[in-house]
């Protein structure tokens, strides 16, 4: 039962992680009905950046509170720039031309930022830091509830929170949804689209920042490529979910998390990975709207 | 006096499709101007050409300002809001929240309160349902949440693409009703699209017909009301 438990709690943790990329995909394709396949190369280099960070004032010595949430700060900004950047240097011109063009050109992005990343950073897989020292939070019963674990959902629901107040309450938010249920319309109303789409790419790579700290001081090895996997697994978290709907974004992070965790305590750890691709084909077959997903309504 | 707003050999092609050849209209200060014409004649064209939604060869003006080149969003600005063909509603916002989108240019609390009891005293049935999600209203609450939406957009020109289309005739007579008295309230001009003509003429001062991309025939309304040629096509006898 104890370790039930212990598994619940990592699942937990490991699907907010997921939840929080998740969003990315699910807001841009809210907005353009596309998916920007470079998103979780976008996190990779968020990661990266808290790396050098790191590195650079040899914070891994003296993990402190502050040092954390510089590199979390850091890690937003440059993923919000870039995703800022690419979707004005690559997607914007494109967003007139046929959606295959655009996908294949994410594509491209994505490939771009794996090589580039592979030539600035290095093949091998770096460790990152430990920006907090680790610790026993509290036990109960014999469950020991780690201080990471904690943080990780905690700096996960605030920035789900903040996400949600700023959708649903600012006015930038409500735009963005008036843009994903009728662009043509919002625009005729004075909403500057190329403004909002802007906006929802600089909030999605945010997401993915955070994410990017998050998982570094969970999972220390940091490469080039790790984006491609967890780019795979929050791309079906957001599917699952039915994809461009945010609570189902959260809810779809959270199941995979879990499952995953199961089997990795209760199956097989190999099979892990070919979870979520088990999971992808799934819902294809029996509900391709996902679980909170709504048809695209038609307009009259 | 000048037109508020003018539209000068206007063409719209969708890929080979030449859908407007050569409209020019005005619409003056405090008029009520009707576009009609059968279905396929380029009237919601028209419309989308003058939100800027597709692009146009051409001119048109407000208060003689060029304004062909500016991006929608812009234009919102100028004094001209739009209550679009199919109504366009935000189907998973609620019915306050799709009004604040028509508000989405001005920040002023106090005076979008009040616009907001404004379109509520209109239609009194959107206050009742204001928090409902718009995708579940009717279509005719539809429309006048489209109609009250434009009209938070405080503009001088109100472009009204087809209101009437699908309602029920009570409600197509009270919506009607409320065009004239913002015509005559609010002082504002008011260019209105129309498949139900006849109703459009009784309301309008003027009108314009049109038919396959051109103005056939423009005139005072009352005028085009007892024209032959207008009854036999467009009032059915
Ligand atoms: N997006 C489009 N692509 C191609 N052709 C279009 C498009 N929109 C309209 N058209 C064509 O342009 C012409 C004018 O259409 P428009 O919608 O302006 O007509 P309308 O006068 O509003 O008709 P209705 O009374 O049926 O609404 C039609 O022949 C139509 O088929
Ligand atoms: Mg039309």
């Amino acid at each position: 039962m104890n370790e039930f438990i212990q598994h619940i709690i990592n699942g937990i943790s490991m699907g907010a992680i997921y939840a929080l990329i998740a969003l990315g995909y699910t807001m841009v394709y809210g907005i353009l009905q596309f998916i920007n396949f470079a998103h979780a190369d976008i996190y990779m280099v968020g990661a990266f950046a808290s790396y050098y960070l790191a590195r650079f004032f040899q914070l891994g010595e003296h993990p402190h509170w502050s040092w954390f949430f510089i590199a979390l700060g850091l890690s937003t900004l440059v993923c919000a720039l870039l995703g800022f950047a690419i979707e004005k240097i690559a997607y914007r011109p494109l967003r007139k031309s046929p959606k295959l063009n655009i996908l294949i050109t994410a594509i491209g992005v994505s490939l771009f930022l794996e090589y580039a990343g592979q030539l600035l950073f290095g093949v091998d897989p770096k460790l990152f830091p430990p920006l907090l020292t680790e610790s026993v939070l509290f036990s109960i019963g014999g469950i020991n509830v780690m201080s990471l674990d904690v943080i990780i959902l905690g700096i996960s629901i605030l920035a789900m929170f903040v996400l949600h107040r700023v959708v649903y309450h600012s006015k930038l938010g409500k735009a963005m949804r008036a843009v994903s249920q009728n662009s043509t319309v919002a625009a005729m109303l004075g909403i500057s689209i190329d403004r909002v789409i802007s906006f929802t790419f600089i909030l999605g790579s945010s997401l993915a920042g955070i994410a990017a700290v998050l998982v570094g001081m969970r999972y220390p090895k940091i490469e080039p490529m790790m984006g491609m996997l967890m780019g795979t697994k929050a791309f079906v978290a957001a599917v699952l979910g039915g994809i461009g709907s945010l609570p189902g974004a959260v809810l779809g992070g959270l199941i995979m998390g879990l499952s995953e965790e199961m089997v990795v305590g209760y199956l097989q750890s190999t099979y892990r990975d070919a979870l979520s691709f088990g999971i992808l084909i799934v819902i294809l077959i029996f509900k391709p709207t996902g679980l909170l997903g709504t048809k695209r309504i038609e307009k009259v | 006096m000048n037109p508020v707003l003018e539209l000068e050999d206007l063409h719209v092609h969708y890929g080979s499709i030449h859908a407007l050849k050569g409209v020019s209209l005005k619409v003056f200060a405090g008029e009520i101007v009707s576009l009609i014409g059968a279905n396929g004649a380029g009237k919601t064209t028209t419309l989308r050409a003058l939100s800027g939604i597709v692009p146009c060869r051409g001119r048109i003006s407000m208060n003689s300002k060029e304004i062909q080149t500016l991006p929608s969003h812009q234009r919102v600005r100028l004094g001209l809001a739009q209550s679009p063909e199919g109504r366009g509603v935000f189907p998973l916002m609620t019915v306050e929240e799709n009004l604040d989108m028509g508000a989405f240019i001005y920040s002023d609390k106090e005076q979008i309160n009040q616009d907001r009891d404004f379109c509520f005293t209109l239609f009194p049935r959107l206050k009742e349902r204001r928090s409902q999600l718009a995708g579940t209203l009717s279509g005719g609450e539809q429309q006048m949440v489209a109609i009250s939406r434009a009209l938070m957009a405080r503009p001088q020109v109100l472009l009204l693409d087809e209101p009437s289309l699908g309602l029920a005739p009570l409600i197509v007579a009270q919506i009607f009703e409320i065009v004239k008295h913002l015509n005559e309230l609010k002082k504002m001009s008011i260019l209105l699209v129309e498949q139900n003509a006849r109703m459009a003429l009784k309301f309008s001062h003027r009108a314009y017909v049109m038919e396959t991309g051109k103005i056939t025939l423009s005139g005072n309304a009352a005028d085009l009301l007892s024209d032959d040629s207008i009854r036999r096509s467009y009032l059915g006898h």
